[in-house]
């Protein structure tokens, strides 16, 4: 009886957390699926309606902007390049930074881990003039790589790598060691199969990061080609038109591609130490 | 032939503790040496600068004649067995006997026939493509062991590997460890605090004490003839009976009996060692203790009391004894099996 009553209760708790989730969702996808003078006449829909197909060819081949030069499926791309970008490059740049704070014991070693995790305390945000400086120096405006290299090196990653790399026994080094295994082979034969979850966790944290900035774009990007998701969203779609709705739930699909993906290891990755 | 030499190694951590100090210690090929002693004794240190793993603050480590103090680790040719094993968690069985091998850049065919050989020897054939954590403590145990023989290296180095095992286990595989290296005739080092392990095991004990090696010799001559009052304490269970008191005349007098002795010693302060076991009960012996505690063992028994100077000995009966606690009861000397040492250097005299 208990039992039962348990399990009723912990599954209406999922189930609601679920519908929190979901039904938002479900309004925002029904909606786009209308004719926009209906969603404006009628408010949101939890009906689907009959232009699914029109609402989307539109505004994946659109031509938005002040200047018409990028389309939704464009703004996507860009997007999906600039998260792909930050999640592997910071995830790389965090092991490595990581690996040498664990295995070379150097000196100040704690020193500088924290000189890195106080790097917290300076957002992209805080820092963006200088930033944008730097950048401009390079003549990395508008470009891919302007848009990916500064905001790829996470503090919050090489944290999480340092704990990970310091809760592998010592021995495991010792025998590889013995085994004739050098510094490049154990990173590569060890480190990386084992923190494969965590790699997948990382990178997934390190996209929604990437695919969410806003700020950043904006301000280094003058030309249109380089829009990425959050812009295009304010720039092209902020209207009350149903086009928004059709707007949201594309670009939703990149991140949920990722997730797809590496879902599995992502889950392991948060649960389990090893 | 001297294969393994230690000559005057010494480990001094940057804190300034020293860890070794100034052992030299020669080993035969094929030999099986166990380094003994209680934790924090510098037997693991001394071990791991063996095998590279430490580095070595002064002195000469030579394995097969060449001296071996900067080369790395992988190019000793030793193989370690690690006390917690240290499997690789992530590759398979096949992939943790075949690591070393690859990485010496031996072809495929060779690493497969070299794995599935020693995989046959151990008995692990089944488990190959199962990855340690599917493995009980025993069978990870035997892949450790893989490890090391299936690199056919000049000397394997022991760290406590049966620690992590339960009692039973222990003795099948201490059996096991010591047929295969008679076997393969493979010169080893075993580092344990276990004294039963160090006795059954090795061909020669090293008994190590606060970083100095105390005495080397067969388990039987470690055990008869201590040569410190540390070894005398250490080997042994139950530990041996001590009485302070003092040589005169070639007499040794304590407050509670004397006894003659069989060699010239001069008149000093010592420390009279004897074992339980060579205690016997005997009307008019001159040692009386009052019995205090009795461990009944099945095989035999061992009774610990007082004696009239508030030494708590203990003796050893075969079987099961009769005596009851809190009687009194008078033993002697068997066979003048005693020990003497220097109350000073602690050294042996006799």
């Amino acid at each position: 009886m208990s039992r039962i009553f348990r399990i009723t209760v912990s599954h209406s708790i999922l189930i609601c957390g679920v519908l929190l989730m979901i039904v938002p969702l479900w309004l925002v996808f029904a909606s786009s699926t209308h004719s926009n003078s209906f969603i404006y006449n009628e408010g949101m829909q939890w009906k689907i309606g009959g232009e699914f197909f029109d609402n989307y060819d539109r505004v994946l081949n659109r031509k938005g902007g002040f200047t018409k030069e990028i389309t939704a499926s464009g703004i996507f791309y860009n997007s999906f390049i600039m998260a792909f970008g930050i999640a592997s490059l910071s995830v790389f740049v965090s092991m490595m930074a990581a690996y040498s704070l664990v295995y070379f014991k150097t000196r100040f070693s704690t020193l500088f881990f924290w000189l890195i995790f106080v790097t917290l305390l300076v957002p992209l945000e805080l820092r963006i003039l200088p930033s944008y400086q730097i950048v401009s120096d390079l003549n990395l405006l508008n470009s891919y790589a302007g848009l990916i290299l500064p905001l790829s090196a996470s503090a919050i990653a090489t944290f999480f790598f340092r704990q990970y790399y310091r809760s592998i026994p010592e021995e495991l080094l010792e025998a590889a060691k013995l085994d004739g295994a050098n510094s490049w082979k154990f990173f590569i034969d060890f480190l990386v199969p084992l923190s494969k979850t965590m790699i997948a966790a990382m990178f997934i944290f390190m996209f929604v990061y990437g695919y969410n900035q806003y700020l950043w774009p904006l301000i280094m990007t003058t030309s249109e080609k380089y829009w990425t998701v959050v812009m295009g969203l304010k720039m092209i779609y902020g209207g009350n038109s149903v086009d928004r709705y059709t707007y949201v739930i594309l670009s939703l699909i990149p991140p949920v591609i990722i997730i797809v993906f590496l879902q599995r290891l992502f889950i392991q990755g948060l649960f389990q130490s090893k | 032939m001297s294969y393994l030499e230690l000559d005057n190694v010494t480990k001094i951590y940057p804190n300034g503790t020293k860890a070794v100090n100034e052992t030299s210690l020669s080993i035969s090929e094929g030999e099986l040496m166990v380094f003994v002693g209680p934790s924090g004794c510098g037997k693991s240190t001394l071990l791991r600068m063996i095998a590279g793993l430490e580095d070595i603050t002064g002195g000469e480590i030579k394995l097969d004649n060449r001296v071996i103090n900067k080369v790395d680790p992988s190019e000793r040719d030793v193989a370690m067995v690690f006390q917690n094993y240290a499997l690789y968690p992530h590759m398979n069985v096949y992939k943790n006997l075949a690591y070393g091998l690859k990485n010496k850049g031996e072809s495929k065919e060779e690493i497969e026939k070299k794995v599935n050989e020693v995989a046959e020897l151990l008995e692990i054939k089944e488990f190959l493509l199962r990855k340690p954590g599917q493995l009980s403590g025993g069978q990870r145990q035997r892949v450790a062991m893989g490890r090391a023989i299936v690199r056919n290296p000049k000397a394997f180095l022991f760290d406590e590997p049966l620690s992590n095992l339960d009692a039973k286990l222990r003795g099948q595989v201490r059996i096991e460890i010591k047929k295969l290296q008679k076997q393969m005739g493979v010169t080893s080092v075993f580092v344990t605090h276990d004294q039963v392990e160090a006795m059954t095991l090795g061909d020669r004990l090293a008994v190590i004490n606060e970083g100095v090696i105390e005495q080397v010799g067969s388990p039987i001559e470690v055990y008869e003839k201590p040569a410190t009052y540390f070894v005398a304490e250490f080997i042994g269970t139950p530990q041996m009976n001590f009485i302070n008191g003092k040589i005169h005349a070639n007499k040794f007098i304590s407050d509670e009996f004397e006894c003659s002795i069989n060699k010239d010693v001069k008149d000093q302060e010592v420390i009279f060692g004897i074992r339980p076991e060579n205690l016997k009960v005997s009307a008019n012996g001159s040692i009386k203790i009052k019995v205090d505690l009795i461990e009944k063992l099945g095989a035999d028994s061992i009774i610990y009391g007082y004696d009239k100077s508030n030494n708590y000995l203990c003796y050893r009966e075969n079987g099961n004894t009769k005596i009851k606690v809190n009687e009194e009861i008078s033993l002697e000397i068997e066979d003048e099996n005693y020990h003497l040492f220097d109350q000073e250097t602690k050294k042996r005299l006799n």
